[in-house]
């Protein structure tokens, strides 16, 4: 037994080098998905984030079809990044709101003018209330809307070409 | 010196676009008249993490939507919230990672049970070296 136990320490080590050195090359997932997955949107009321679209409140969203909620920003680089993406989701016949966090109209009037505008709402949130009462940490995000105003998806960062037909499956099954 | 005068200039940068143009919310950086209250929302805003800087509270964080959630957070102490009742309203939304307050939750009762465990292991170690001692 004592003979045994002398051992202890070096197998203790190696379990802690075998620890770290799995820590070392796993990649570390950092993303905070929102807990609202799969609940009704919190109700919210915002006022008009552009100059030439309508102002987004949270009942105008359980509209019985499914849709998109876009969260991004005239300032966030990788928003500009994912335009072209959501264009062609429009483009398919996909209905995107959006909010706009920490913005200044002329600033997004810019940014849709340079990028393009696929978004049929845009409100504008401020002081990002609406984007932690979401459970968003950060632009862009995209959530996926059924018809009852529930929030059937939660896509981190930017929508990639290859994410596209992923999405537009989900629109498709998110009634 | 050349090199030295690039690196003072880095010292300078700014990162590109990450943040916003728009000035800080209100009570972001602006402490509540009422000191009681102003306690009460620092112990908070120091036990909750920061989304953007994953390893700050928000308390410690510039970032653009810990300020925002500093504001929040102020605004509503002021309307008379419980801290308590501000933190599970975060915790439903980002779940417990928020916060840095260790929990009850059954995920965590070896934490808590360690210490237990130690002592105990130190007083069985504690009585195996004092009876060996007597029996010499």
């Amino acid at each position: 037994m004592r003979k045994r136990l002398i051992w202890l320490p070096f197998v203790l080590f190696l379990a802690f080098v075998g620890l770290f050195a799995s820590g070392l090359f796993q990649p570390d997932d950092r993303i905070i998905h929102s807990r609202l997955v799969g609940q009704p949107l919190p109700a919210f009321t915002l006022p008009a984030g552009a100059s030439d679209r309508a102002a987004l409140a949270s009942a105008q969203l359980a509209s019985g079809k499914p849709r998109l909620l876009n969260i991004f920003a005239s300032w966030c680089v990788p928003c500009a990044a994912e335009a072209p993406q959501l264009m062609a989701l429009k483009q398919a016949g996909v209905e995107i709101d959006a909010i706009a966090i920490r913005d200044a109209r002329p600033d997004v009037d810019a940014f849709l003018k340079r990028y393009g505008n696929p978004y049929a709402r845009i409100g504008l949130d401020a002081r990002s209330g609406v984007q932690i009462a979401l459970g968003s940490s950060g632009v862009p995000e995209t959530f996926v809307i059924d018809g009852k105003g529930r929030i059937a998806y939660q896509h981190i960062g930017d929508i990639r070409a290859d994410d596209v037909p992923m999405i537009l499956d989900l629109l498709r099954h998110a009634r | 010196m050349r090199m030295v005068f690039a690196l003072l200039l880095a010292l300078f940068a700014t990162p590109l676009a990450a943040q916003t143009a728009l000035p800080p919310a209100p009570w972001a950086d602006r402490q509540i008249p009422n000191a009681a209250q102003e306690r009460k929302a620092k112990a908070l805003m120091e036990t909750i993490r920061c989304l953007t800087c994953q390893s700050q509270s928000i308390a410690d964080s510039n970032a653009s939507m810990a300020g925002d959630m500093r504001s929040q957070i102020r605004e509503r102490i002021m309307a008379g919230e419980q801290p308590e009742a501000i933190r599970a309203w975060l915790v439903s939304r980002y779940g417990d990672w928020v916060s840095y307050e260790p929990t009850a939750a059954p995920i965590l009762w070896p934490l808590w049970a360690a210490p237990l465990f130690l002592l105990a292991l130190g007083l069985l170690l504690m009585r195996g070296q004092i009876k060996r001692r007597k029996g010499r």
